[in-house]
Order: C-alpha cells, then structure tokens, then sequence
C-alpha cells in the first residue's frame, strides 16, 4: 500500500517537532528516513502508526486518510529500536500478537510463526522469555513480530542500533532481500548513511524537523542537496575548503595551496561567489610530483581500515584533508606528497547557505564508499 | 566479587540474629502467652516454664470468657469476620477503583491529573480524628452508621490512596513503547490494558493490595465510631478483654496470635508477587 504524509506538524509544548513534512512513498517501495538524533524521525514514525496525532497535516495509507483511525486499525508492523518486546510473554507468544488479533485459527498461527521465526533463525529461542534472549535474539524477535502478520505497510525503527557490529553487518546484507520478499511498504529509519545506501531505494534526509532532500542513495551521495548533508553521508567525512571561484581564460577555476583547480563550466554560476569546495577522500588521488594540478599536502597520519586506508594530511596552509586509497595500493612516503582531485565529483556549495550550486558529478556511487 | 571475610561474614550473621530477636521476640512471647493462664503470665519473675493450655483459645471460639467473679459473652469470632469481611471487600473495591485510576494518572496527563492524585494522597496527611466528627453526622443522616457498606466506604480513605500512588508507580514504569507495540500488533485499548499493561503491574498491584489489607485490618478508630458491636472489627472488639475483673492477657495473647494469622498468610503468599521485579529485560534500558 502507498503512504503519503501531507504537511506534517507537530508540536510539543512550544517546540516543533516535525515543521511540514510531506512525503509519498509508492506500494512495495522501502524509503529509508536518515538523520541526525532529535531530528524527529522516531515522532514522523509514531506519527503513521498512529500511537500520536498530528498537530496539523493529513496521513493517507493507501490512499485512505488515516486521521481517526486508532492504531490497532491501521494495520501495520513496526519494529522499535528499542525492541518493545512484551517480557511477560515468550518469543513465541511476542511473535504471535499480530496473529491472535486477527484471530488466526492455532495450527495456521503455530504454522506462520515458526515459518517467521525460521526465516530469521530465531525457531531454537521461541520458548525463551525476552530476558533470556540476547540483544540480537531480541532483535530478531521484534523483527519477527512486525513481520507476522504481513502487514503492508512495515514502520522499522532503527532496529540496528542496539545490536552489535557484527549482527548489524549481517543484517544491514539480509534485510534488504528480507524487505522485497515480504513485498511491502517500508519505513526504515537509521542514522547509518551505509545503512541507509544499502536499504533505501530513496532515502528521505530528516533534520531538525523539516526534509532536506529525497532521492536515490546515488543522488544523495553524489548530489548532496546541503553541506550537511553532504558531511552526514560518506565515512571518512567528506573533505570542505572554503574557496573563491574565478573564471580566468574563460575557465572556471579555484585556487587550492597556490595551484588552480578546474572547476568545470557547470559551476559557472559560482564564480566571484564565497563557496564551500566539498572533496570526498576518495576523490583525492596520490599522485607524482609532477602532475599538473597536483597540490602538495603534507602526510600528518596514516589509519588502515579493512578495505582502505585513509590518510591524514595538512595542506600548505595548514587546512586538514583526508584522503582515502584502496588497502592494495601502494602507501605513499611519508612527509611531502602530491594529490590530484578528481575534477568530476567536486561538490560546491554556498558557504553563506550551505546549498549546493548545480554542477556536474559523477554517475555511480564509488565501490568505496559503502565499505 | 565477594569480599566479605569469614569474620565479616559472622559479624552480619550476629547482628541480623540481634535484629531479628529484638524485632520477633514480642511477638514470640505473645505466642507463649497465648498458652497460658493468667496467674502463670504475671508470675514474678517471668518464666519460660509453663504447663501449656487451650483454655484462651477455647474461649475466644466458643465466645464465653470465663473469670473469677463472672462469665463474659465476647463476639471475638464474630469480630474476626468483620475483620476479614471488611478488610478484603474494602482492599477489592479499592483495587477495582484504584487500579484503572492509576494507569489513567500514569498515562494520561490530563489537565488537574496531579493536583487530583494529590488531594487523593492528602486523605492521608489529615489525622482520621479530625475527619471523624462530621463523618459521624452525615452518616446517620445517610443511614450509612453501623453498616459494613459505611465502613467500607470510610476504608476507601485508607486504601485508594495507597493503591493509586504505588499501582501508578508501577504502571509508569512500562515502557510506553510495550504499549504501544501490542496495539499496533492490532489490539485495542482494552485488550493491551488487560494483556499487557495490567500483568506488568502485577507485583505492584500484589504489593498494594497487601498493604492496604494490613492496613484496613489494623484500622481502630474509624470501626470504634462508626460501628456498633456486631460490625466490629478485632481491633475494637479487643478491648473487651478488659474486664471489670481485670484484664484478660491470655485471651489478649490468643486473640492477637488469631488475629495475624491472615495478614502473615496474605503476605507469604503474595510474597512471590513482591519480590519479581518489574523489569524483564522488554526493553534494551
């Protein structure tokens, strides 16, 4: 079923919340909802699994307005972070809720519980309490419960972030297969960009309680609407020097640590302008000496991660840059290095704004950047 | 990690053994009173060597107090059922209003919700003498005086408020998120109150009852006034034990030991209520 929220408002005491948020996400579609802590994203979730009312604004589930509807009408599975599982019940009993309110007859409710709790490897753990089940036990339980009874609409609540790395790691591969075979609408909140690459067909950037951008997990990442959008999505952070745009023999241009870096015609607009140059590390490329446009930084620190290593380094005017290369490539000598940024994915932004000035970029997301 | 030493270990063991003798010993000495005559209990020096008796006992049930210069009719048997008859009609009424008027202080923060939880607490601030009088008239006017509907209604001022402020504790102390998750698995409000709310807050609610029962049970002054002999409870109707003659320390003894009975039972068997704790691992804390 479709979901589609209308300017959404809402209030507590006198703090907003949630400012106008609308939002539609098409049947069978997972929208991952991405912010920051207190952006509001748990309140808009509440919000459609109708346990709050809206200040003002209008939510339709399959084109049905829900305003009234009480949240046990709504028929929907939501999974929360903090799991919610009822302790008085074991795992079994938890998973079955949604079954005995639609009065399921037993052998189907026996039947459909232990084919849920096998696709989640949970069958060995049903007789067990919520108290003695681990945190990622819990966490398939909660999971198992919002799946259930089917429901067409599933409203997941960072279900991630209370377990460890490596269940998350697993998941964040299994939940994506898991979401298409029950064929529902998703909600899935997280604060994990990578969680939210990995799930979203688009993702919605919630903050401080307005949306800031919906698009493609691509068109987030290669295409980020503000600076802070741009610093939320990519690990290491992406790179941003204030810079000055110039057109000088007709091409644009900006300067970094005294070498000139070609912007592109795109950016034309921005030329004279106080601008943000946003450089993600794995757009940075060591180069030789010799390379023209190659800028000079000085290696400060070196970090290898699984796949890559990101490397710390100063720019000749003491501006902090990381740069991220494949663990396979071969490290550069340390002290005085040279590196080339890939002139087709510079992000520049108003510095006054942060808004992204349109501008050319890259088409596919790099292998990178989810690792 | 324990770290306490075999000589700490032993200290502790001495002084809850001290704790518990000076707090049992009473009610020991009350136990071995309760088998005696009265001449053996005022014997001079006391002593722990008695020949036992049932005639205390005897007494109190087939109600005749038998003294040196006459016999005594006593209700105490009857006053027991008061006790019990009051005290648990009292604690069921006050759980059946308590109970739903706690979760709806937890839950609902309705307008006035405090300052009304609050003026329910401050029935017990006042000192129940102060209350009595005017309760006096209204009852009679009411024909409400020496009636057990009266006096269970006069115990809600004991009972309801104890029950809404540690029921309510209890039902705050859910998880909203619980709540809400057993309703969106398609239940409605009153199916996620009995299923899941209400068993939550079972110890709590085992927890207040018992109080309320012991205290509706201990209750002395609003019975003395209110009710007449045959609605009594044993707390009025002990002092029948003194007499002209003198007072009765034996049948005292055996009426007190017959009259803790069902509180000591009660509170055994709601022991097991007590101790489970209310956080079962739902939720991650």
């Amino acid at each position: 079923m479709s979901l589609s929220l209308e300017n959404i408002v809402k209030r507590y005491k006198s703090e907003t919340v949630l400012d106008g948020v609308s939002l539609d996400v098409a049947r069978g579609e997972t929208l991952v909802l991405f912010g920051p802590s207190g952006a509001g994203k748990t309140v808009l979730l509440r919000l459609i699994a109708g346990v709050i009312d809206p200040d003002e604004g209008r939510i339709a589930i399959g084109g049905q307005d829900m305003t009234g509807v009480e949240p046990e009408d709504r028929g929907l599975g939501m999974a929360f972070q903090n799991f919610a599982l009822f302790p008085h019940m074991d795992a079994r009993k938890n998973i079955a809720a949604p079954l005995t309110a639609r009065r399921m007859d037993k052998a189907s409710m026996a039947e459909t519980v232990s084919r849920v709790a096998r696709m989640l490897k949970i069958e060995h753990v049903l007789h067990h309490k919520p108290k003695e089940l681990s945190n990622g036990q819990k966490q398939r339980t909660s999971l198992a419960r919002a799946l259930a009874a089917a429901p067409d609409v599933l409203l997941l609540d960072d279900p991630l972030r209370n377990v460890d790395a490596k269940l998350r790691f697993e998941m964040r591969l299994e939940l994506p297969r898991l979401l298409k075979s029950q064929g529902a609408t998703v909600i899935y909140v997280t604060q994990d960009y990578k969680e939210a690459m990995a799930l979203g067909d688009t993702i919605a950037v919630l903050d401080a309680g307005q949306i800031h951008q919906i698009g493609t997990p691509e068109d987030i990442y290669l295409r980020p609407a503000t600076v802070e959008i741009a610093r939320l999505f990519g690990d290491p952070v992406i790179n941003l020097l204030d810079v000055t745009p110039q057109m000088v023999d007709g091409r644009v241009q900006a300067m970094l640590s005294g070498v000139a870096v070609p912007l592109g015609a795109a950016f034309e607009q921005a030329v004279g302008r106080d601008c943000t140059l946003g450089i993600r590390a794995e757009a940075l490329k060591f180069v030789p000496a010799d390379t023209a446009g190659a800028i000079p930084v000085t290696i400060e620190t070196e970090a290898p991660l699984n796949e890559k290593t990101i490397t710390l380094a100063l720019t000749r005017n003491g501006r902090e840059v990381m740069i991220s290369r494949p663990a396979t490539q071969e490290a550069p000598s340390m002290g005085v290095a040279h590196v080339l940024p890939d002139p087709s994915s510079l992000h520049l932004f108003e510095r006054a704004t942060g808004r992204r000035i349109v501008g050319a970029a890259k088409a596919t997301v790099p292998q990178g950047a989810l690792q | 990690m324990d770290t306490t030493g075999p000589v700490e270990r032993v200290l502790r063991g001495i002084a809850i053994s001290l704790v518990i003798l000076f707090f049992m010993f009473p009610i020991f000495w009350i136990l071995l009173m309760s088998f005696q005559t009265n001449e053996t209990i005022l014997r001079v020096p006391p002593s722990m060597v008695f020949e036992p008796t049932l005639q205390n006992y005897r007494a109190l049930i087939t109600g005749r107090l038998e003294t040196q210069t006459s016999t005594l009719e006593i209700r105490f048997m009857s006053n027991l059922y008061n006790s019990f008859f009051l005290s648990a009609t009292s604690v069921a009424v006050g759980l059946l209003l308590g109970v739903p008027a706690a979760y709806a202080f937890a839950r609902l923060k309705f307008r006035g919700s405090e300052d009304i939880a609050f003026t329910l607490l401050s029935f017990r601030f006042a000192p129940p003498l102060l209350v009595l009088l005017p309760l006096t008239i209204y009852f009679q006017q009411l024909g409400l005086s020496n009636t057990y509907g009266g006096l269970i209604w006069v115990y809600q001022l004991i009972v309801l408020p104890l029950i809404l402020w540690i029921v309510r504790g209890y039902f705050e102390d859910i998880p909203a998120d619980v709540e809400y998750a057993y309703r969106i698995a398609g239940h409605d409000f009153w199916a996620t109150f009995w299923k899941v709310s209400l068993p939550l807050a079972m110890p709590g609610i085992a927890a207040a009852g018992l109080l309320a029962f012991i205290f509706a049970w201990n209750n002395f002054i609003f019975a003395l006034v209110l009710a007449s002999a045959d609605k009594q409870p044993v707390t009025v109707g002990a002092l029948a034990f003194v007499t002209a003659s003198g007072i009765q320390y034996g049948q005292i003894a055996a009426g007190i030991v017959l009259s803790i009975t069902p509180t000591f039972l009660l509170a055994i068997l709601a022991q097991r209520y007590l101790v489970e704790g209310l956080s079962l691992g739902a939720v991650k804390g």
